[in-house]
């Protein structure tokens, strides 16, 4: 074809209001994903320096680390994404067995409302020693 | 009417009027007296949506908002949305009000449809955010004001809401789309299939090749070689079709196995989301996974 008219970048991602159940679901997993590899790789690169000398060293950054308010709060974070991880990964296993695909959508919905309680139930325990 | 010596002020109605009493006054045949009846009902006719449609208010019609583009005219070749106003009727379709704005307004609306009854599958649209047969969305069901209409996503714009489907019907094609047993039965022997079989089929065999899947799919925006959910079904529907047979079976495996094949689907759900013919095609591209694994997974 010798004309044709290019949409663009909004063609090939679509347009975010009008995403169902199963596409949040998909954004999601995989921007949890990637939160995960990243943290992984910080949390060994930290570990690795922090205990190459001595405990003390050890201690000392890890102590210096939870001090900070911003790291008490990316903990709340982290545990979000992991447990949204894990719960929608259960969800895709399911998927993948083929059962209760009708049920695909309402199962991403309790995820996310499972994600959301743990998260809040977790605040005092992460937050506390700092704001308390 | 050329002997007719009325003032032109004459509107059209009296005009064909004065025509009959004319021609009645001859001898008519019963052809030219139907044809007579039939150019009166139309001026009628007209006239009657004339005034309606001068006396319609914001309730009773729609705004339709359609995507245009035509790169063979020169100042078209910017792409751009045409609003058009029209008379809604309880019943309306988007191809109904689609089919009204190109044959009163602008002839040059160009779209696809044949059946209008979600059959032939040629009219899928982007409507309001999502793929569907124009043919079948109630306009009183989009609960919105104004209709949106687009050209499918991922597909090249031809024209205004016609989209290129050579690479959806390649990989259709890629996939054999048809029947063909390992053995055939001898002589007047009717083939049988089993009616679970016919059961599991079933849905699958519903696929009318709107395209409205594929246009749907993430994965296959990004990924030109995946074959798509359509053309997957189309897999599903012949490799579980007992009459085939198992060699002819692994065949059709090992087609959608590849790595453009059923692995690359993701689970998004926006296939079996938007198909008009509410196919499950996720349920069967997962269901073709499982099958792929069991084939290669070999504990002897």
């Amino acid at each position: 074809m010798s004309h044709s008219y290019d949409r663009g970048f909004i063609e090939d991602f679509g347009r975010w209001r009008e995403f169902s159940a199963g596409m949040w679901a998909w954004i999601f997993h995989k921007f949890t994903g990637w939160v995960l590899i990243g943290y992984l790789f910080t949390h060994i690169a930290v570990l690795s320096t922090a205990t190459a000398s001595d405990p003390a060293v050890y201690t000392d950054t890890l102590q210096g680390l939870e001090a900070l308010v911003i790291v008490r709060f990316l903990e709340v974070g982290l545990l979000a994404v992991a447990v949204f991880h894990i719960l929608n990964g259960v969800r895709l296993l399911f998927v993948d067995l083929g059962v209760g695909l009708e049920a695909q959508d309402r199962s991403f919905y309790a995820s996310l409302v499972l994600t959301g309680a743990i998260t809040v139930a977790s605040v005092p325990t992460f937050v506390g020693g700092v704001l308390a | 009417m050329s002997t007719q010596t009325e003032p032109e002020s004459e509107t059209e109605i009296e005009e064909s009027e004065a025509a009959a009493t004319e021609t009645e006054s001859a001898v008519e045949s019963p052809g030219d007296r139907r044809r007579r009846e039939k150019g009166e009902r139309a001026v009628e006719e007209e006239a009657k949506r004339k005034e309606a449609e001068e006396t319609l208010d914001e309730e009773d019609t729609v705004q339709i908002k359609v995507f245009r583009y035509d790169p063979e005219v020169e100042g078209k070749q910017e792409p751009r949305f045409d609003d058009f106003h029209v008379p809604f009727f309880k019943g309306m379709t988007v191809l109904d009000a689609l089919i009204y704005a190109r044959d009163t307004y602008d002839s040059s609306l160009t779209f696809r449809h044949s059946c209008r009854q979600a059959v032939c599958g040629s009219d899928a649209l982007f409507i309001n955010g999502s793929q569907r047969l124009a043919c079948q969305t109630q306009i009183a069901d989009l609960d919105s004001e104004t209709v949106r209409v687009e050209p499918l996503p991922h597909q090249d714009v031809v024209k205004d809401l016609v989209v290129d489907m050579e690479h959806f019907y390649d990989q259709m094609d890629s996939v054999e789309p048809y029947f063909d047993a390992d053995e055939l039965p001898d002589g007047d022997e009717t083939q049988r299939q089993t009616p679970e079989n016919r059961e599991k089929v079933k849905m699958s065999t519903r696929c009318i090749w709107c395209g409205a899947c594929m246009s749907s799919c993430n994965i296959a925006a990004d990924d030109n070689q995946y074959l798509g959910p359509a053309a997957i079904n189309m897999a599903y529907r012949f490799a579980m079709d007992e009459r085939e047979g198992e060699i002819r079976k692994e065949d059709r495996i090992k087609i959608i196995e590849q790595e453009h094949g059923v692995w690359r689907c993701q689970t998004q759900f926006s296939c079996t989301e938007v198909c008009p013919k509410d196919i499950p095609l996720t349920e069967h591209i997962q269901e073709l996974k499982r099958e792929a694994v069991k084939s290669n997974l070999k504990f002897w």
